[in-house]
C-alpha cells in the first residue's frame, strides 16, 4: 500500500491531473484547435482506462484467475449488468450489485 | 451588500445552484460510494480525506484506488488518472467559449471544479453555443453547489466506513460503479471492441511489474478503437463509391 508521504505525492498529484485535465484548452491565452483524429483517441482513451481498470478487479484475485464460482464478485457484477440492461445508470446497477454480493459475502462468506 | 452576498442574491448564480440541485440525490449517493470506497481500499483517514478534497474527480479517484493499494508507481497510477479525466480535455474546449474572457487565474480556478454535470446542466440551460450575460454566475452556481453536494457525503462515507468491517468487501461497490460508468460509454461497435480490447489485455498482461498492464491496455484499446472506426468508414465510403 502506498502510504504516508508517498501517498500523500500520489493524491497531490491526483489532483494535478484534475487541474491541467479540467484546465486544458482554457489555460492558453489564445484559442486551440483540437485536430479530428485527436479528438476520436480522446473519446476511447477514458473507456478503455476504466475497462483495463475494472476487469480485473472482477475476475482476479491477487493476480490469479478465478478458480471459483463461489465468488460474490461474479453474481453481483451480473445482477449489476442486467440491472444496466433494464435501466442504464449508475446507482441502480450499484444498489443491485450491492444487493446480490453482500448477502452472499456476509451470510455465504463466498 | 458585499461581493459575496450580491453573489448569492444573483439570479443567474441561484439558477444555476437550483438545476444542480434537481441532480443532488445522485451525485451524493455517488459521493457516499467513493468515500466508502476509498477509506476501505486501504488509504489511511487523513489521505481519503486529501483525496476527496482535492482530487475532486470520482472516477478517477475509483480507478487510482486499485493502483495505489497495489503500490503501482506514480506515474502509472497518474497516467491512468489521465486517461480517465481524457473527456475533460474535450469538455475544456466548450467551455473555453464561455469562460474564454476571464483573467487565467479566475479561469482556471473556475476550470479546477467544472465536473461532467456542470457542463450537462450548462448545455440544457444556455442551449445557444455562444458566450452570453449571466452565464459566468451561472457556472459558478453550479460549482458551488455540486461541490457540497459531493463533498459532504463522500467525508461522511470516509468517516463512516471505520465502523464498517473490511470483511465486507465494501471497497468491492468502487468497483461496481466503475462498472456502470464503463457501460455509460459503450454505445458503438468501436467503443464496444475498445472495451473488450482493454479488459482482456489488462487481464493477459496481469503478470507485468508495475501495474504497466493497464498501460499496454489502454494503447491497445486505443489502437483498436481507432483502427476499427477507420475501418468503418472506409467501408461506408466503399459503398457510397458502389451505388
Amino acid at each position: 500500500m502506498t502510504e504516508g508521504w508517498s501517498g500523500a505525492l500520489a493524491i497531490l498529484g491526483l489532483a494535478v491531473v484534475t487541474v491541467v485535465t479540467r484546465n486544458f484548452f482554457l489555460f492558453p491565452e489564445r484559442e486551440v484547435k483540437i485536430p479530428l483524429w485527436l479528438q476520436r483517441g480522446l473519446k476511447v482513451a477514458p473507456l478503455a482506462a476504466l475497462a483495463a481498470v475494472v476487469v480485473p478487479e472482477i475476475f482476479l484475485t491477487r493476480g490469479a484467475f478465478l478458480t471459483t464460482w463461489q465468488d460474490a464478485r461474479l453474481p453481483a457484477v451480473l445482477a449489476s449488468t442486467l440491472y444496466y440492461l433494464w435501466r442504464p445508470g449508475v446507482l441502480g446497477p450499484l444498489l443491485a450489485g450491492l444487493a446480490v454480493f453482500l448477502p452472499l459475502r456476509l451470510v455465504w462468506s463466498w | 451588500m458585499t461581493p459575496l452576498r450580491a453573489l448569492l442574491h444573483d439570479s443567474h448564480f441561484r439558477r444555476g445552484a437550483r438545476d444542480m440541485l434537481d441532480f443532488a440525490p445522485g451525485i451524493a449517493a455517488w459521493g457516499l460510494v467513493t468515500g466508502v470506497a476509498m477509506a476501505k481500499s486501504g488509504l489511511s483517514l487523513p489521505l481519503a480525506v486529501l483525496m476527496s478534497l482535492t482530487v475532486y474527480a470520482g472516477s478517477a479517484q475509483l480507478a487510482s484506488l486499485p493502483l495505489l493499494a497495489a503500490g503501482a508507481p506514480l506515474w502509472v497510477i497518474w497516467a491512468a488518472a489521465f486517461c480517465v479525466n481524457l473527456r475533460f480535455v474535450i469538455f475544456s474546449a466548450q467551455w473555453r467559449v464561455h469562460l474564454g474572457h476571464l483573467p487565467r487565474g479566475r479561469r482556471l480556478a473556475i476550470g479546477y471544479l467544472l465536473a461532467d454535470l456542470n457542463l450537462i446542466a450548462f448545455q440544457r440551460a444556455w442551449p445557444g453555443a455562444r458566450r452570453e450575460e449571466g452565464q459566468v454566475r451561472y457556472i459558478v452556481g453550479g460549482i458551488a453547489t455540486i461541490w457540497l453536494c459531493w463533498q459532504i457525503p463522500s467525508l461522511l462515507g470516509i468517516f463512516l466506513s471505520e465502523a464498517i468491517p473490511t470483511q465486507w468487501g465494501l471497497g468491492f461497490a468502487g468497483t461496481l460503479a466503475m462498472l456502470g460508468l464503463t457501460y455509460g460509454l459503450m454505445h458503438d461497435r468501436s467503443t464496444w471492441t475498445a472495451a473488450v480490447v482493454a479488459g482482456a489485455a489488462a487481464v493477459a498482461a496481469y503478470a507485468l511489474p508495475l501495474k504497466l498492464n493497464i498501460v499496454v491496455a489502454i494503447a491497445a484499446a486505443v489502437a483498436a478503437g481507432l483502427l476499427i472506426e477507420q475501418a468503418e468508414r472506409a467501408g461506408q465510403k466503399l459503398k457510397r463509391g458502389a451505388t
